[in-house]
């Protein structure tokens, strides 16, 4: 009797193919079920082709898979076309037997309906031109095409359910588009034949900004994540951006990262930890950008690694803001081991710029990571939006081992910025940095708010910026 | 739009998935119609998708019994079993006998 029940319980064990696309994956917990269909919908141009292509392109780039493209709408000459601005090399694919892209021509104006028929012709094509590449997937792109030029929707529907089902009993792992409908998820009902995974793509425009997002609808048999993802395609395909592991727990270093402040580092028992993710914010003026920019410059002449991504200035600006306060990071740069890049958030949209962060950062694989200033991003989303995709950020980097410095801008107005809140719970170490006034003059003061992990002094400490460097010091001390 | 005359050659082309009973019908529709109309100046020929699969492609082929109207242009097709005689007569654009 508890035998019966654990069986009728258990999930289905589903064996899973990876798509091999940037955090599909993830969300998929290893990817589409092998050896059947997947159902993917969307709206008319929201990416549905390209995922499906570039699940064909990975399986056959990075798993040896051959794959089969049988492409309604556009014809093999239009799809090598439109993919010729992206990386995936369809040409080379197709020349080196690993793709081929079947055009399935269904023109309105030479077909005459008259009796029964069947989709076997369609059938036999598929399978004939899979065999010849010894195909392991396969996708049916925008199928819903003969539905618009035939009128026998019942008996198509009748035969796509054959087909379908003939899918299952050969094996391929396959993704099949389809367009979202209005009232059901597809145009021509798609998802009753299909009932093992469904994914759904959207695209949608707020604030004239357009946002796609991905989600999986349904996985039977496999536990999936049933949040909506922002994704992106870009020149090398799909990205879609999880936040799903952020509660695992990362390997958390006892090391020591240099603040690139010797005085700050006595206070908080050495330095960051490697690993961490550091806030620093305070109004324009309180000295930011010099405690990143020392900790960037202390990370170089150690050896280290680091990205600067800044998001207000050019990289010019910055070097020459930071030698006013004799910062001098011209001898990190000529190393090669300090890089900045600069972006304006405004040109972009958030998820773009997240694709941005972590691609650069993947690409040039840094130790340390500063962003000066993340505010920024408020400019382009609001406060939730922008929490979700730092923490995406977070994750990246720290999954990476990757010691991060944020910036943060106050407003003006004294209250804390929005941006900085949502972001708090996020970060290991918090250091506030204010302007007061102490004897009718205005000093810095520097504040640890949170330091995770870090039996941390909580007064507040002077900041001083000069010529020979920074320090911080305890009120009452002298100035040194 | 030329007419047909009645010294044009027709070719049709029938495509089936095996001789399954759609198959059968569809083949003796197709034969009745011209036995009426096209006498003496048409060629059926009939293709095995599963003898001959790579012939699909050249058509366009994706629904069986398909019929083909090779000649006279332009290429027509007409999808399913053929039943509907009427279909078929004004989807191939046979002209009636005079």
């Amino acid at each position: 009797m508890a035998d019966l029940d654990a069986t009728s319980t258990a999930p289905i064990v589903v064996g899973k193919t990876p798509s091999g696309i940037d955090g599909l994956d993830a969300i998929m917990a290893g990817g589409v079920p092998t050896g059947r269909p997947t159902l993917l919908c969307g709206g008319p141009g929201c990416g549905k082709t390209v995922l499906a292509m570039e699940f064909l392109v990975r399986g056959a780039r990075e798993y040896g898979e051959p794959g089969l493209m049988v492409a309604f709408e556009e014809r093999s000459q239009d799809l090598l076309q439109n993919f010729a601005s992206m990386d995936f090399g369809l040409t080379e694919l197709i020349d080196a037997g690993l793709l081929r892209i079947l055009h399935i021509e269904v023109a309105r104006n030479d077909i005459v309906e008259s009796g029964q028929f069947t989709l076997d012709a369609l059938r036999i094509r598929i399978e004939h031109a899979a065999r010849e590449i010894g195909a392991k997937r396969l996708v049916v792109d925008a199928m819903d095409s003969m539905f618009s030029v035939l009128s026998s929707s019942e008996m198509l529907r009748y035969e796509v359910a054959r087909l379908l089902e003939w899918l299952k009993e050969v094996g391929l792992t396959a993704i099949i588009t389809s367009e979202r409908g209005t009232a059901e998820l597809t145009r021509n009902g798609f998802e009753a034949y299909i009932s093992d995974c469904v994914v759904l793509l959207d695209q949608r425009i707020t604030e004239q900004l357009s946002t796609r997002r991905l989600r999986v609808i349904k996985y039977r048999g496999s536990p999936h994540d049933r949040d909506e993802f922002p994704f992106l395609i870009d020149r090398r395909g799909f990205s879609v951006l999880p936040i799903t592991s952020l509660d695992l727990a990362y390997a958390a270093s006892t090391e020591r990262v240099s603040t690139g402040v010797e005085t700050l580092d006595e206070v908080m028992g050495g330095g960051y930890f490697r690993g961490s993710s550091v806030l620093i914010n305070g109004k324009a003026g309180t000295g930011k950008s010099s405690l990143a920019a020392r900790f960037s410059e202390s990370a170089a002449a150690r050896g280290e690694h680091c990205l600067y991504f800044a998001l207000e200035e050019s990289p010019a600006q910055v070097t020459r803001n930071m030698r006013s306060i004799g910062i001098d990071l011209q001898p990190a740069l000529d190393s090669g081991r300090l890089e900045i890049a600069a972006f304006r958030p405004t040109f972009r949209g958030l998820e773009e710029h997240l694709l941005g962060v972590t691609r650069a950062v993947d690409e040039r694989k840094p130790t340390c990571v500063v962003i000066d200033p993340i505010t920024n991003f408020s400019s382009v989303g609001d406060s939730a939006h922008v929490k979700s995709m730092l923490a995406r950020i977070l994750h990246h980097l720290k999954s990476s081992g990757i010691t991060l410095v944020l910036t943060a801008l106050t407003p003006g107005s004294g209250t804390d910025d929005e941006t900085e809140t949502a972001v708090s719970s996020l970060i290991d170490t918090w250091i506030a940095l204010e302007m007061v006034p102490v004897d009718g003059s205005r000093r810095r003061q520097l504040r640890l708010v949170k330091s995770r992990g870090m039996d941390h002094s909580t007064d507040d400490f002077e900041l001083v910026l000069s010529s020979e460097g920074i320090s911080i010091k305890s009120h009452g001390e002298e100035a040194s | 739009m030329t007419e047909p005359t009645n010294a044009e050659h027709w070719i049709l082309r029938l495509y089936i998935a095996g001789m399954t009973p759609a198959s059968r019908t569809a083949l003796a529709n197709i034969r009745a119609i011209c036995a009426e109309h096209l006498e003496g100046r048409y060629t059926l020929e009939v293709v095995d998708l599963l003898e001959r699969p790579t012939l699909a492609e050249g058509d366009q082929i994706f629904a069986v019994p398909t019929l083909v109207r090779q000649l006279p242009p332009p290429l027509r097709k007409i999808i399913g079993d053929l039943s509907d005689t009427e279909k078929v007569v004004v989807g191939l654009d046979i002209q009636p006998a005079s």
